[in-house]
């Protein structure tokens, strides 16, 4: 299986993935990764030092680790994440069941806010991402 | 599982470093890292215990050139050695698309090599991938100790016990001090563009085929 993303694959990401930027008051960034750990797409505010590949390739390390503790616990996986720190934090959601949205934002923004945005696109980037998941299996 | 992006000219592929605990994973990435220049590889980043291992994975990320006007990017990943840790390892092989098994030299170590390879191939089997039909090449690390106390395996035993059935390319290293690390990473990354290429032309001529 290999994945192929186009660049028409690549606008309708990001267009969804622009629909939570364009609505925030406050700096907010978007990543979509898959979960092997490679870098998908990636939208608004990142910090120009922040190494991505790093953070796309523990990201995939964290969801993984924490499903484990999921099936222990009985669980099929656990579908959120957020790491909360003194001035900026993360949030985590599985998009699907081959990839991850990361979203980085500081503490103007609420975690609510960030949930409710994240709703509103989810199950749009979920079918965009299943589409083209699935013609990997093909060829 | 490659990436292949279009938008971006880009082709994204994972390499895994598999073997025993203490066979040299990591430093064969610290010594590529140590002297790779900075445009053409990223940050190393490493999850590790106080002990020096390798809890999670180590991962180094480089850029090879390109192919067809496509630039290769590589994602080096290392994989914990230790028995107990194999639900971790399992979590490091998705989307791989190419092993470095490393084997270590030292005679004491022969068992566990046996065992870490076929641990690999159970845990490639898991993902529906076969041993024989991934990009795969084997390093025999810890030659150095050839001139040490250290009683070590002659190549040619451990071409028998790892290599007589896979026959896949084999490199002497010593990883500490940077022998035959960069053709190990060469022969890997050749064999790896190499199936990434086939699969390209594969999907042009199914397009053609459209």
């Amino acid at each position: 299986m290999n994945v192929v993303l186009t660049k028409k694959d690549l606008e309708k990401i990001e267009g969804c993935l622009g629909k939570i930027i364009s609505s925030s008051s406050t700096p907010l960034s978007v990543l979509l990764i898959d979960r092997s750990g490679q870098l998908i797409a990636q939208k608004g505010d990142t910090p120009a030092d922040l190494d991505v590949m790093s953070l796309a390739a523990l990201t995939a390390a964290n969801f993984g680790a924490t499903a484990e503790i999921a099936r222990l616990l009985g669980e099929e996986e656990f579908t959120l994440l957020f790491h909360k720190g003194k001035s900026e934090n993360v949030y985590f959601s599985s998009v699907g069941e081959h990839t991850i949205m990361v979203t980085l934002f500081n503490d103007q923004t609420s975690l609510g806010v960030i949930r409710l945005k994240m709703n509103q696109i989810i199950g749009e980037l979920g079918s965009i991402v299943s589409c083209i998941f699935e013609k990997g299996k093909t060829s | 599982m490659p990436f292949i992006n279009f938008s971006k000219d880009e082709i994204q592929c994972k390499i895994v470093y598999y073997g025993p605990g203490f066979c040299g994973k990591t430093t064969n990435l610290q010594y590529i890292f140590s002297v790779t220049e900075e445009q053409t590889r990223g940050k190393m980043v490493s999850i590790d215990t106080k002990g020096d291992r390798t809890l999670f994975f180590d991962l180094l990320s480089m850029n090879l050139g390109k192919i067809r006007g496509m630039d290769i990017r590589v994602q080096l990943y290392t994989v914990p050695g230790q028995v107990h840790y194999d639900a971790t390892r399992k979590l490091v092989l998705k989307g791989v698309d190419g092993v470095v098994f490393v084997a270590d030299s030292l005679k004491v170590q022969r068992k566990k090599n046996i065992e870490s390879l076929i641990n690999l191939a159970k845990n490639l089997a898991e993902k529906g991938i076969s041993i024989r039909a991934i990009p795969l090449v084997i390093q025999y690390n810890k030659r150095d100790l050839d001139e040490s106390d250290s009683e070590i395996l002659p190549l040619e035993i451990l071409e028998k016990d790892l290599n007589s059935m896979l026959k896949v390319p084999s490199f002497s290293a010593s990883a500490i001090k940077g022998h035959g690390i960069f053709e190990t990473l060469r022969e890997i990354s050749k064999l790896v563009v190499k199936d990434v290429s086939r699969k390209i032309m594969f999907m042009d001529k199914q397009q053609a085929r459209v």
